[in-house]
């Protein structure tokens, strides 16, 4: 076996001993377990987690070293796959995306599921009713008359009109923070809405008026009262108000 | 590892911490309200002067003492708040850069109102506890 060569990175005398800056925190997770009883409680856990540390990686460490029944739902932990998107001390982000020492490590970390949505158990929420409005607006291309030979051209100025609510990852941050989804489930909500728009300013589709007419509905747009909420939670930094603004504004001229 | 399990005595979730935009909604929607209660009490008052003039000014007159001084006050507060706010909400639907500057435009909401009831309330108060 050939011998290892000397690293070619200096590394200075206090980083050589592999120690990280580690922090105490306490973390608070709303549980609720429809099994053993109908209310929801608080449980708390005092964790030594290191700077690098995410919201995430506490949750893990409560499930695989103390207590293995807290449930929450993540699958790619990169901020990518959009299945972890909690209230952080009040807030929807996404865990994988929450760095533990961008919050105040002083007061317990408050984790509770988001808001609006049937809760199934502790962080994990039934979100078919969010699907089902993603649904009904059409997520699709659909296009009129022959399918093209060659690939359909668009030019950057088209493309530029709808790149921002092409970022969504269907996380349900902007859904669950907006007022009036909270308590009107019937509201389309801002994903739906991000997610017309993604389709209605897109040159190359031809469904369009369809789409703006399922969303001039009592239920649709018309319902979003500007509270900012949507556009603060998403973790893409889509401007969602603005995209439902431009909705709203498409409805009423009819011009895309 | 330290490991403390406490079921906390709070069972309430913690109040969504939105920012200007939930909570200039929030004081949209109770100025709303009290400018709606309001309305309720001035039609049925206004509507006394067919009934009577005397019953009308009766009425009226009950109204002139500090307390309600003080109410007046604070309706007009709602009523000024609620019109440059719903300025603003038209301007963040309608304008096309107005969901970019919602936010100034509350602070624009606010300074203008402070202005208007700093106004109001020298002259206000000046006739109700002045005499």
């Amino acid at each position: 076996m050939e011998k290892e060569p000397a690293s070619k990175v200096e590394l200075s005398k206090d980083v050589a001993g592999g120690e990280i800056p580690t922090f105490d925190v306490t973390l608070k997770v709303r549980r609720y377990n429809p099994e053993v009883s109908d209310e929801a409680h608080w449980d708390e856990w005092q964790l030594t987690m290191y700077g690098t540390d995410r919201v995430l990686d506490a949750l893990h460490k409560v499930k695989w070293e103390h207590d293995g029944s807290v449930s929450f739902r993540r699958s790619c932990a990169h901020g990518v796959c959009g299945s972890d998107a909690m209230r952080i001390n009040g807030r929807n982000r996404l865990a994988c995306k929450t760095l533990l020492k961008d919050l105040d490590t002083s007061k317990p970390i408050l984790v509770e599921p988001i808001k609006g949505l049937p809760v199934e158990k502790d962080l994990i929420v039934d979100m078919e009713p969010f699907f089902q409005s993603y649904r009904e607006i059409m997520p699709f291309l659909i296009s009129k008359g022959h399918e093209p030979a060659k690939e359909r051209l668009q030019s950057a100025e088209e493309r530029d009109r709808y790149d921002d609510t092409t970022k969504c990852i269907l996380c349900a941050a902007c859904t669950s923070s907006c007022p009036v989804f909270w308590t009107d489930g019937q509201y389309f909500g801002p994903a739906a809405i991000v997610n017309a728009h993604r389709f209605i300013f897109d040159s190359r589709d031809d469904a369009g008026d369809m789409r703006l007419e399922i969303l001039n509905d009592k239920e649709g747009v018309w319902r979003c009262r500007t509270t900012f909420n949507c556009s603060e939670a998403c973790p893409r930094g889509i401007q969602v108000t603005k995209a439902i603004s431009e909705v709203k504004q498409a409805i009423l001229t009819r011009k895309v | 590892m330290p490991k403390t399990l406490t079921k906390s005595l709070t069972p309430a979730g913690t109040l969504y911490r939105g920012r200007e935009g939930q909570w200039s909604w929030v004081a949209h929607r109770i100025t709303g309200v009290v400018i709606f209660f309001f309305l309720l009490v001035h039609v049925l008052d206004t509507s006394l002067v067919r009934v009577s003039p005397e019953a009308y000014d009766a009425v009226i007159a009950s109204y002139k003492n500090p307390i309600m001084g003080l109410g007046e006050l604070g309706l007009v507060a709602a009523i000024v708040f609620h019109a440059f706010n719903g300025i603003r909400l038209i301007l963040v639907d309608f304008w096309k850069k107005g969901p970019k500057y919602h936010r100034q435009m509350l602070w624009g909401v606010v300074g203008l109102w402070a202005v208007v009831m700093i106004a109001f309330s020298i002259r206000h108060l000046s006739h109700v506890f002045g005499g």
